[in-house]
């Protein structure tokens, strides 16, 4: 058990944070997007691995010979997975919608929404 | 009856998947019936279900039941509040359904099922989001309610202000997902549980609560707060809902911002309101403090705006800042309080975005200013603009009006006075625009500031402009008002209600929500008040007009999604921060 995964995982979502706050291209925004979403991956793996266990799948060892990693978290990396690459498309196709209409991608020059 | 649980998820998604596979074969005539139909459909067995939630209903998805004590299953949970909120959901979706029956332009050829299937999208999301009993699969599902929203509110793609706030929208709100899947996952790590009763019944047995339950606490309720548009998580909202088509933005404000509400209510009461979760006065001071904030935001921004459908949004902010502060007090009495005023306001908020929506239609425009005096022949929909101004104001016998007057009764004090004022300022500001645009009072006003969005110009959301109003357009408001009218007159619905909030909130304190003077006198005072902030802007514009103070306030509405993103972080230290004494006296 050691701290360093769950560590990660904070700064990798901090600079995805970062990242979005700074961003001078859209693109760019959700691909940090993207980065925050990566921390939930790792904190979620971390949160089920387990020191000398191996994958929990059963087809070359018996059930109870051997420990295994959580599979639960497993199951919502892949769900969360699934769901980041929906949103992220769709934030995409946005953001080329955005390039199409305002003629830039800089999201200092979008001035269409104040106040 | 409670196999029929999943139902209510499953209908709409195999509706919206049944549209866009046929969709290209569909007339649109048959599409669009076929959408009401199964949100129709959807309403009808929520509705069902809710008469019958007492005991609630609990179904293991696939019968994954627990062992010995733990689980892999999924849960669903049918109790009044969930069953209530997914009825809610689907009569509105079927609302703005029925409202948008021709409404848009020529659906991108041979897609006239594309725009049905993303609003069953969003119905089986938010009824998802609802009845869930799993922290995790409430996090799937307000994904996928996002998902559709942000695909709604960019609906139109070949404008530019609506692809700008959908962008917006979805970065913001998917950070919030993120932030809350944190929690989450913090949460699974200590009870190993993702079961809502089960996490909280895990907190319990570790003992008293510590860093990494505060940790938990503040992400997921990050993600609720920034989908409940809190002060200073709301930056998304105004510029989604200015830019979002009309029937989108009614179900927006009527009822998704306050799923966020919803959310927190259920996640504090079931996960964190044991001994091992987050002490109650750290909740109380939290919602207090941030819901006062965002009531004071959210009426100030209201009162300044020209352009209706923002004006609009910013006071759906301002009554979630009002939510916010009734949940916050964890007593019973206003917990009835707020479920009522939920339900009064979906049909008031979604009544006015629809008269919006026709003078947008009509005149291609929805500036205040520019459409001084030009909605008199429009006699119907300036009626319903009005009522829905003095609903908002906390006019009884609105449903408003008695969900306001039960739950300042339960927190007395100096909560009252925020409560009276914020509904007068968002009411006035209603009914000034009632005034102006469809009665021409008062002068033209003629001042403008640089550095705010006007709403003149727009582009009307029907193929030409409309010449007359076609029925369905104005039966729709009509009956949302009518709707909100009943939750407050009709005999015995308070009580129901309360009695189902209560067996599923307040672990069976029974109370009774009605009519007292002193909530009658109440919302009397705030509606004067209404309007007589309404006839002073009307009369005199300079006296109530933009002031320097206001100008920073406004700026800060950027309409830059890093500086939004900064907010967020900035909101959620202030939310560690007001939940941490607790944790460090405990």
């Amino acid at each position: 058990m050691t701290v360093l995964p769950y560590l990660v995982a904070v700064w990798i979502f901090l600079t995805g944070c970062y990242g979005l706050a700074t961003s001078r291209n859209l693109i760019h925004a959700v691909g940090c997007l993207a980065v925050c979403q990566s921390a939930t991956y790792v904190l979620l793996l971390a949160v089920g691995y387990r020191a000398g266990a191996t994958a929990p799948v059963y087809s070359d060892i018996k059930p109870g010979s051997r420990p295994v990693v959580d599979p639960v978290v497993q199951a919502l990396t892949l769900t969360d997975i699934v769901v980041g690459a929906t949103v992220t498309a769709l934030l995409l196709s946005l953001v080329m919608q955005i390039s199409k209409r305002h003629g830039t991608v800089d999201p200092d020059e979008l001035r269409e929404l104040r106040g | 009856m409670n196999h029929l649980l999943p139902l209510l998820v499953a209908a709409p998604l195999l509706g919206a998947g049944l549209l866009i596979a046929c969709g290209r074969r569909l007339p649109r005539v048959a599409a669009e019936s076929f959408g009401c139909a199964v949100s129709a459909g959807t309403a009808a067995l929520a509705i069902w279900l809710c008469l019958n939630s007492s005991p609630p209903l609990t179904e293991w998805v696939g019968a994954w039941t627990p062992r010995n004590g733990t689980s892999v299953g999924i849960v669903l949970v049918g109790d009044g509040p969930g069953l209530g909120m997914s009825a809610l959901a689907s009569l509105l979706t079927l609302a703005s359904l029925a409202y948008s029956w021709h409404y848009f332009d020529e659906p991108p050829r041979r897609h006239a099922g594309s725009y049905p299937a993303l609003m069953l999208l969003f119905q089986g999301g938010m009824c998802g989001f609802a009845i869930t009993g799993d922290l995790f699969n409430a996090f799937v599902f307000f994904e996928l309610m996002s998902a559709a929203a942000y695909a709604l509110t960019g609906y139109r793609v070949e404008e530019a202000k609506a692809v700008q706030g959908a962008l917006a929208f979805g970065v913001i709100n998917s950070l919030g997902a993120y932030a809350m899947l944190m929690g989450i996952a913090l949460l699974y790590a200590r009870t190993g549980e993702l079961a809502l009763t089960h996490i909280g019944r895990g907190l319990d047995t570790h003992g008293g609560p510590d860093a990494l339950t505060l940790a938990a606490f503040v992400l997921v309720l990050t993600g609720l707060l920034v989908k409940a548009a809190a002060v200073p998580f709301h930056f998304w909202l105004p510029d989604a809902h200015a830019v979002a088509p009309t029937p989108v933005c009614m179900l927006l404000s009527g009822v998704m911002v306050e799923f966020g509400v919803y959310g927190v209510w259920r996640v504090y009461g079931t996960v964190f309101s044991g001994p091992g979760g987050i002490p109650a006065a750290d909740l109380e001071r939290a919602l207090t403090v941030l819901g006062i904030l965002t009531g004071a935001v959210g009426a100030l921004m209201c009162w300044y705006q020209r352009h209706v459908k923002r004006l609009l949004a910013c006071s759906t902010i301002a009554h979630v800042g009002l939510f916010l502060v009734g949940v916050g007090s964890l007593l019973p009495e206003a917990d009835d309080g707020v479920a009522l005023y939920l339900l009064g306001h979906a049909g008031v908020k979604a009544a006015l975005f629809a008269c919006t929506g026709l003078l947008l239609d009509r005149f291609g425009s929805v500036d205040e200013h520019a459409l001084h005096g030009r909605g008199r022949p429009l006699r119907g929909v300036a009626v319903m603009f009005v009522l829905g101004g003095l609903a908002l104001a906390g006019m009884p016998p609105f449903g408003i009006s008695l969900g306001k007057a039960v739950t300042e009764e339960a927190l007395g004090g100096p909560l009252t006075v925020v409560y009276v004022l914020v509904s007068a300022v968002t009411g006035g500001a209603v009914l000034r625009v009632a005034a102006r645009v469809f009665y021409g009072l008062g002068p033209q006003p003629r001042v403008g500031s640089a550095c705010e969005t006007t709403g003149a110009g727009e582009e009307p959301e029907t193929r030409h402009r409309l010449s007359r109003i076609p029925d369905t357009m104005r039966a729709v408001p009509a009956l949302l008002l009518a709707g909100s009218l009943a939750v407050g007159v009709v005999p015995g619905f308070a009580r129901i209600v309360a009695r189902s909030v209560n067996e599923a909130g307040s672990g069976g304190a029974l109370t009774s929500a009605h009519w007292t003077a002193a909530g009658v006198l109440l919302g009397l005072v705030s509606t004067a008040l209404a309007l007589a902030l309404a006839a002073l802007a009307v009369t005199r514009p300079e006296l109530l007009g933009a002031r320097p103070w206001t100008l920073p306030l406004r700026r800060l509405q950027s309409g830059h999604i890093g500086d939004y993103v900064a907010w967020v972080l900035l909101g959620t230290t202030l939310l560690g921060a007001l939940a941490l004494p607790g944790i460090l006296t405990g």
